[in-house]
C-alpha cells in the first residue's frame, strides 16, 4: 500500500481523473433525461387516441374534415366513377393499389396532412391539391405531383356499425 | 464627492480604465464609413427588442385558448399596447434588415479574414440565433400564418435520419403545434435574447481584440486612429437618428405592412391558408427549400445556404486589403450574390408555379456556385492585382502604414491612443 501511495505516481493520478470524468458525465447526462423526456407529449396529449365519426351525413361525393389527435382526417365518401378511375390506376410516385387503402371502397379515409411539410391539401377538381408547394393527391390519397414524397397516410380504423366508424385503432 | 465615490469603486473595481480602455479612448480607425454603423444600430435594436418584449410579456398569454385574444386585449386595451406590439414586430424586421446590412458591409470589405474569423464566426451563431428567436416569437400571436408556418418549420425536423418523427414530436410536445408546443416556444422565446446578449459580449470582446476593420482593409497605424468618443459615438448617434426615422415611420404609419393579413385570423390546424409565406428575412432560404424537389435535400440546402458564410474565411483565399474595394472580380461576385439574394427572395414570396420553380433553381445553383467558385477566382485574382500592381495610393498607403507600425509596435497593440 505505501508504495502507491507515493504523490508522483501519474499513471494512477490519470486513471482517477479518468474515472471521475466518466462518471461524473454519465451523471450530468443522465441528468438530462428527465428535461428532455419533459418535453415528449404529455399524457393528456397521448389520451385523444381515437375519435368517432358517423357517417349518415356524408354524401355520396362528399367529404367531411375530422380531427384526430389533433390532425384533421379526410373522409371521403366516394362515387362509383371515382372508384372505378381509383381502381385502374396505381398511384405516382409511390405506387399502391386502392384496394390496399380501404376498406370499403365507398370510404377513403387518409390523414389531411401533405408529406411534404405538414400543410393541409384542398379538395379540388379529382383528388386533393397542397396549396403551400403545389403537391398533387388523386382520390386514393396517392401523391401524383411532387414535392411531396409518399402517399397520404391511411390511420388505423374500423367499422362498429354500418354507418359508424372509429379511427385510431385497428 | 463623486470624484470619492469613483475612487472608492476603482479601488475594488476597474471601472475608470474600463471605461476609457473599451469605450471613450478605445482606438477606432478614422476612415470608418456609415457602413460601419450597424453593429451599433444591431446592438440598439437588441435593447428596443428586449424592453418591448418585457413589456408585452406582461400581458400577453400563452394558451392556445386566449392567446390570439390576449393579442387583441394588447392591441386595443393596454395602455399603449399597440404602441409596444408595433415597435416589437417592426423591431424584428428591423433587427434583419441591419444585421443583413452589416452582414454585407463585413462581406464587402472582406471583414471576415484574419485576424477577425472569431468575430465572423460569433456573428454566424448569434444570426442562428436570432433566427431561432424570430422564428419562435412568430407563432406566439397565434394566427394563421404563425400556426401553418411552425407546422412547416417543425416539419423540417423530419429529415433527421432515423428518428425524424420522433424528433418533430418531441419539439412540438404533440402530434401537431398545439398547445405544447405554443408554451414552449414563449419560454424559449423569452430565454433566448439573453444567450443573444451573452453571445454579443463574446462578439465584443473579439472585437476588442482585433479592433475595428475599416474600407481601405489596411491594419491603420496609431495616427490613423481616434479615440472611440467623441467621434465615433456621435457618428452612431447621427445614424441611429436616421434608423429611427425609419423605423418609427413603419410604426406609426405602415405598422401592418409587416404583418401579413392571414395572421390576423386565429389558427385553425384543420384548414391551411392558400398560400404560406414566411417573414421577408426567411424569404431567400425558403426559395432554396423549395427549389429542391426532395425534402431531406431541400432541409440540407437551406441548412448549408446559412451555414456556407462561416467558411468565408477559408473560402476567400486573397490577401489583397479592403475587399471587394480593390478586388474587381470579388466586386462583381459580391454585387451578383446581392442580385441572387433578392430573386431568392421574390421567388419564396410568390405561389409556387413551374416557372417560377425553374427560375429558384437557377438561382440557388448561383448562389452556391459563387461560393464553390470564390478559392479559385480569389486566388487568380490575387495573382493578376500583384501582377497588374494596386493603385499607387493603396500602394504608398500600405508601404506609409507598415513603417509605422514597425516604428510603433507595441502601441497599436495595447489600444492606446494618448
Ligand atoms: S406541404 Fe404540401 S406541398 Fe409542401
Amino acid at each position: 500500500m505505501a508504495d502507491s501511495d507515493v504523490l508522483d505516481d501519474d499513471g494512477r493520478r490519470d486513471f482517477l481523473v479518468k474515472v471521475t470524468s466518466v462518471v461524473g458525465g454519465a451523471g450530468a447526462a443522465a441528468a438530462c433525461i428527465p428535461f428532455i423526456a419533459s418535453m415528449n407529449p404529455s399524457s393528456d396529449v397521448l389520451s385523444k387516441a381515437t375519435t368517432e365519426v358517423d357517417l349518415s351525413g356524408i354524401p355520396e361525393g362528399g367529404m367531411h374534415t375530422v380531427a384526430w389527435q389533433g390532425k384533421p382526417v379526410f373522409v371521403l365518401h366516394r362515387t362509383r366513377e371515382q372508384i372505378d378511375a381509383m381502381k385502374n390506376s396505381n398511384g405516382g410516385f409511390q405506387p399502391e393499389p386502392d384496394q390496399q387503402r380501404v376498406k370499403q371502397p365507398e370510404w377513403l379515409v387518409v390523414v389531411g396532412v401533405c408529406t411534404h411539410m405538414g400543410c393541409v391539401p384542398n379538395k379540388e377538381g379529382p383528388g386533393w391539391t397542397c396549396h403551400c408547394h403545389g403537391s398533387q393527391y388523386d382520390d386514393s390519397g396517392r401523391v401524383v405531383r411532387g414535392p411531396a414524397p409518399k402517399n397520404l397516410e391511411v390511420p388505423p380504423y374500423r367499422f362498429i356499425a354500418a354507418d359508424k366508424l372509429v379511427i385510431g385503432e385497428a | 464627492m463623486s470624484n470619492k465615490i469613483i475612487q472608492w469603486i476603482d479601488h475594488r473595481f476597474p471601472l475608470t480604465s474600463f471605461v476609457k480602455h473599451e469605450l471613450t479612448a478605445y482606438p477606432t480607425p478614422r476612415n470608418l464609413s456609415y457602413w460601419w454603423n450597424f453593429g451599433f444600430l444591431a446592438g440598439f435594436v437588441l435593447v428596443l427588442q428586449v424592453v418591448t418584449g418585457i413589456f408585452l410579456a406582461m400581458h400577453y398569454k400563452a394558451d392556445i385558448a386566449m392567446s390570439f385574444d390576449s393579442i387583441q386585449h394588447i392591441m386595443r386595451d393596454v395602455n399603449y399596447g399597440w404602441l409596444l406590439r408595433f415597435m416589437h414586430s417592426t423591431g424584428a424586421s428591423a433587427f434583419f434588415l441591419v444585421i443583413y446590412i452589416h452582414m454585407s458591409r463585413t462581406l464587402y470589405y472582406g471583414s471576415y479574414r484574419a485576424p477577425r474569423e472569431l468575430m465572423w464566426w460569433t456573428g454566424q451563431g448569434l444570426l442562428l440565433l436570432l433566427m431561432a428567436t424570430a422564428f419562435m416569437g412568430y407563432l406566439l400571436p397565434w394566427g394563421q400564418m404563425s400556426y401553418w408556418g411552425a407546422t412547416v418549420i417543425t416539419n423540417l425536423f423530419r429529415a433527421t435520419p432515423f428518428i425524424g418523427d420522433q424528433v418533430v414530436v418531441w419539439l412540438r410536445g404533440d402530434y401537431t403545434v398545439g398547445d405544447a408546443t405554443l408554451t414552449r416556444f414563449f419560454a424559449l422565446h423569452y430565454l433566448f435574447p439573453f444567450l443573444i446578449i451573452g453571445g454579443v459580449m463574446v462578439h465584443l470582446v473579439a472585437l476588442h481584440t482585433v479592433k475595428s476593420s475599416n474600407p481601405s482593409g489596411i491594419d491603420l497605424a496609431d495616427k490613423d486612429n481616434i479615440p472611440f468618443h467623441p467621434y465615433f459615438t456621435s457618428k452612431d448617434f447621427y445614424g441611429l437618428g436616421i434608423f429611427l426615422i425609419v423605423y418609427c415611420t413603419f410604426v406609426f404609419f405602415f405598422p401592418n405592412s409587416l404583418i401579413e393579413p392571414a395572421n390576423n385570423i386565429p389558427a385553425n390546424p384543420m384548414q391551411t391558408p392558400n398560400h404560406i409565406v414566411p417573414e421577408w428575412y426567411f424569404l431567400p432560404f425558403y426559395a432554396i427549400l423549395r427549389s429542391v424537389p426532395n425534402l431531406v435535400g431541400g432541409v440540407v440546402a437551406m441548412g448549408l445556404s446559412v451555414m456556407v458564410f462561416s467558411f468565408m474565411p477559408y473560402l476567400d483565399r486573397s490577401q489583397i486589403p479592403g475587399g471587394a474595394h480593390f478586388r474587381p472580380w470579388y466586386r462583381v461576385m459580391f454585387y451578383l450574390f446581392v442580385v441572387d439574394m433578392l430573386v431568392l427572395g421574390y421567388i419564396g414570396y410568390i405561389p409556387p408555379t413551374d416557372s417560377s420553380i425553374i427560375v429558384g433553381q437557377a438561382a440557388t445553383l448561383v448562389y452556391f456556385t459563387l461560393f464553390i467558385l470564390l478559392p479559385y477566382i480569389s486566388r487568380r485574382e490575387e495573382q493578376w492585382l500583384i501582377r497588374r500592381g494596386l493603385p499607387p495610393e493603396v500602394q504608398a498607403l500600405i508601404v506609409s502604414e507598415t513603417r509605422e507600425i514597425s516604428k510603433y509596435p507595441k502601441r497599436r497593440r495595447r489600444g492606446d491612443t494618448t
